[in-house]
């Protein structure tokens, strides 16, 4: 029988058995764990293992992105535990300066297409754009991972998501996601791996497929795959790596629970209205909303090509008085090009509080909470009740919330 | 944690604001992302359901021994551990849902803390503050009182089992890994 592709995956990182059902011995490429959970990682570590080393330095991470810097002492105190213990442990820290774990992994090369990657992060399956396996897990888990290299999984049965249709600007590729979720909800892909495939999304780039794959787990996903196409290709081509396309590639009779199909031909803009994100409706329906803030970053839409799109409205424009407007790219490399090409600057004159790479708004306590009455427009992937403080916040574009920002109102882009 | 076949206790039935099974629990209404930076477990249980509406009081007034049942997809959200930390903290002895998040279930089952699934939960059957002892082996969920089986459980897998009998990954891992 054939394989789907994340079955390809652990049937390269596994010696059991792989099929859906079984509880398999999986071999990390990578493990890691960012500063919520460092800490506790750390300590479960050292109760269990004590004076012992991890399995393989080189393979072995933190990356620093939720509270960078750190702003309670606290957070410090948690950041040191890992500092320290790194340093005697000769494992690498992306500290408080590098952006965001998931990103920096990719793009330093090291969540390759076809890797298996573990980390703090519960949106570590945003991966699947690469088509690596990401996953997120808890401070026991991933304290087992440095110490061993392995974790146990249960091999999850694949459905298909099926996405067709051609969508034009200001449509784009968050709006396409939120439909995905609108149409699958909070619980539609609950313990399953899925593959993107169809037209539409063999065309996005690998920045559209970040998007695409970060809100996995809002739809309770354990992953969502992409076969990589040629800009995925050429992106990890240029930091010289290669792989077999076949071994990312389902076989023809691999095995599908379900197919579920998606449309998204003339597709308008979407938002994932309070508090759920697939408590989705078309940006028509809410326009005039008023708003009060903004935020442009984190995991799900903090890039370059996102930001570019935010500053292409914001040009000769200004974020209304009144709309407090904050930006975080996903990245130091991100951030750096930013800058040099003038982006950095555009959203600057705008009105936009421009800060350093991390996942800002979206992690609670780095920078700027909501208040009671507050309503928010974020390119992030939550709006839990609660998440982001006490106000309500909306999931949008890059170009919503640009557009809005400047009218003071959930606007839809021209 | 240690490992029971019969575990017997006081039931939470969390329902929403309109009687339901409250569905979706995420991670930041079981413990808020506001606490994340605290790592001694004695301290999380306080804040367990503390943005949970309607809920709010549940640390103040639940008891070592209780047993907590919640609508589906529990836990899901953030891969904060401190969310089962916090209910072991309590002293809660199990939990109850239709589903449970993926990294959640993980989560309890690394450190020995039952999570017990069952297909169709019905809050008739099952009344809050009712006492009920869950059957680790077969499933069955009863009322003590009357006896009467209130719930099925799906059985766990064998995985789950074998890490509540060790009482937590770690020592599962050393000896399955050697």
């Amino acid at each position: 029988m054939g394989k789907t592709i994340l079955e390809k995956i652990f049937a390269k990182h596994s010696k059991d058995e792989v099929k859906p059902g079984n509880i398999i011995w999986l071999e990390l490429d990578i493990r890691s764990a960012r500063d919520f959970g460092g800490a506790n990682v750390v300590k479960n570590f050292q109760r269990e293992y004590p004076g012992e080393k991890v399995a393989d330095p080189d393979k072995t991470f933190f990356t620093f992105d939720c509270v960078a810097p750190a702003v309670t002492i606290p957070y410090a105190n948690n950041q040191q535990i890992c500092r320290d213990w790194a340093v005697e442990q000769n494992v690498t820290v992306f500290d408080v300066d590098s952006g965001i774990g998931t990103h920096v992994l990719i793009d330093n090369g090291l969540s390759a297409p076809g890797t298996t990657v573990v980390g703090t992060d519960s949106h570590m399956n945003i991966l699947g754009a690469v088509c690596a396996f990401g996953q997120g897990m808890g401070d026991q888990d991933i304290a087992f991972a440095f110490k061993t290299g392995k974790t146990w999984f249960e091999v999850p049965p694949t459905m298909k998501i099926e996405i067709t249709g051609k969508y034009e600007y200001p449509t784009t590729a968050k709006d396409v996601t939120l439909a995905v979720i609108k149409k699958m909800g909070a619980s539609g892909c609950l313990g399953k791996a899925v593959e993107y495939v169809g037209e539409t999304v063999e065309k996005m780039s690998l920045n559209e497929r970040i998007t695409l794959c970060s809100m996995a787990t809002e739809m309770g996903a354990i992953i969502t795959l992409v076969t990589p196409n040629e800009d995925v290709d050429n992106y990890f081509r240029e930091k010289g790596i290669t792989y077999d396309i076949a071994d990312l590639t389902p076989d023809a009779d691999a095995e599908y629970i379900e197919t579920v199909k998606v449309d998204v031909d003339g597709l308008e803009p979407q938002a994932a209205a309070p508090y759920a994100p697939d408590n989705v409706k078309s940006i028509k329906e809410l326009e005039g909303t008023e708003i009060n803030s903004v935020f442009l970053g984190s995991c799900t839409n903090g890039r370059y090509e996102d930001f570019a799109t935010a500053a292409k409205i914001a040009e000769g424009n200004r974020v209304k008085p009144g709309v407090m407007f904050r930006a975080n790219p996903s990245t130091r490399g991100e951030y750096g090009r930013l800058i040099k090409d003038g982006i950095f600057d555009t959203l600057f004159n705008a009105g936009v509080i421009m800060s350093h790479a991390s996942c800002g708004g979206c992690a609670s306590g780095q920078l700027g909470m909501t208040g009671a009455g507050e309503v928010q427009l974020s390119t992030s992937n939550r709006n839990f009740k609660g998440k982001q403080g006490d106000g309500q916040t909306y999931l949008v574009s890059p170009a919503v919330a640009m557009a809005s920002a400047i009218e003071g109102k959930i606007t839809l882009p021209k | 944690m240690e490992y029971k076949e019969k575990i017997k206790g006081r039931v939470w039935v969390i329902t929403d604001p309109d009687g339901k099974l409250f569905p979706n629990i995420d991670t930041d209404m079981i413990f808020h992302n506001s606490y994340l930076a605290i790592t001694d477990i004695n301290e999380m249980g306080q804040y367990i359901f503390d943005n949970l509406e309607g809920w709010e009081d549940f640390a103040k007034k639940a008891q070592p021994g209780d047993i907590v049942v919640a609508g589906s997809n529990f836990g899901c959200g953030s891969s904060r551990q401190q969310a089962v930390d916090g209910f072991v903290s309590l002293g809660i002895q199990a939990l109850i849902t239709e589903s449970f998040g993926a990294i959640y279930f993980r989560n309890a089952v690394n450190m020995g803390f039952p999570l017990v699934r069952c297909d169709n939960l019905d809050t008739d059957k099952i009344q809050h503050m009712s006492e009920i002892e869950i059957d680790i082996n077969s499933g069955e969920i009863k009322n003590v009182e009357t006896g009467e089986i209130v719930a099925e459980a799906v059985p766990l897998s064998n995985v789950q089992k074998d890490i509540l009998k060790s009482g937590s990954l770690f020592k599962y891992g050393k000896s399955a890994l050697g």
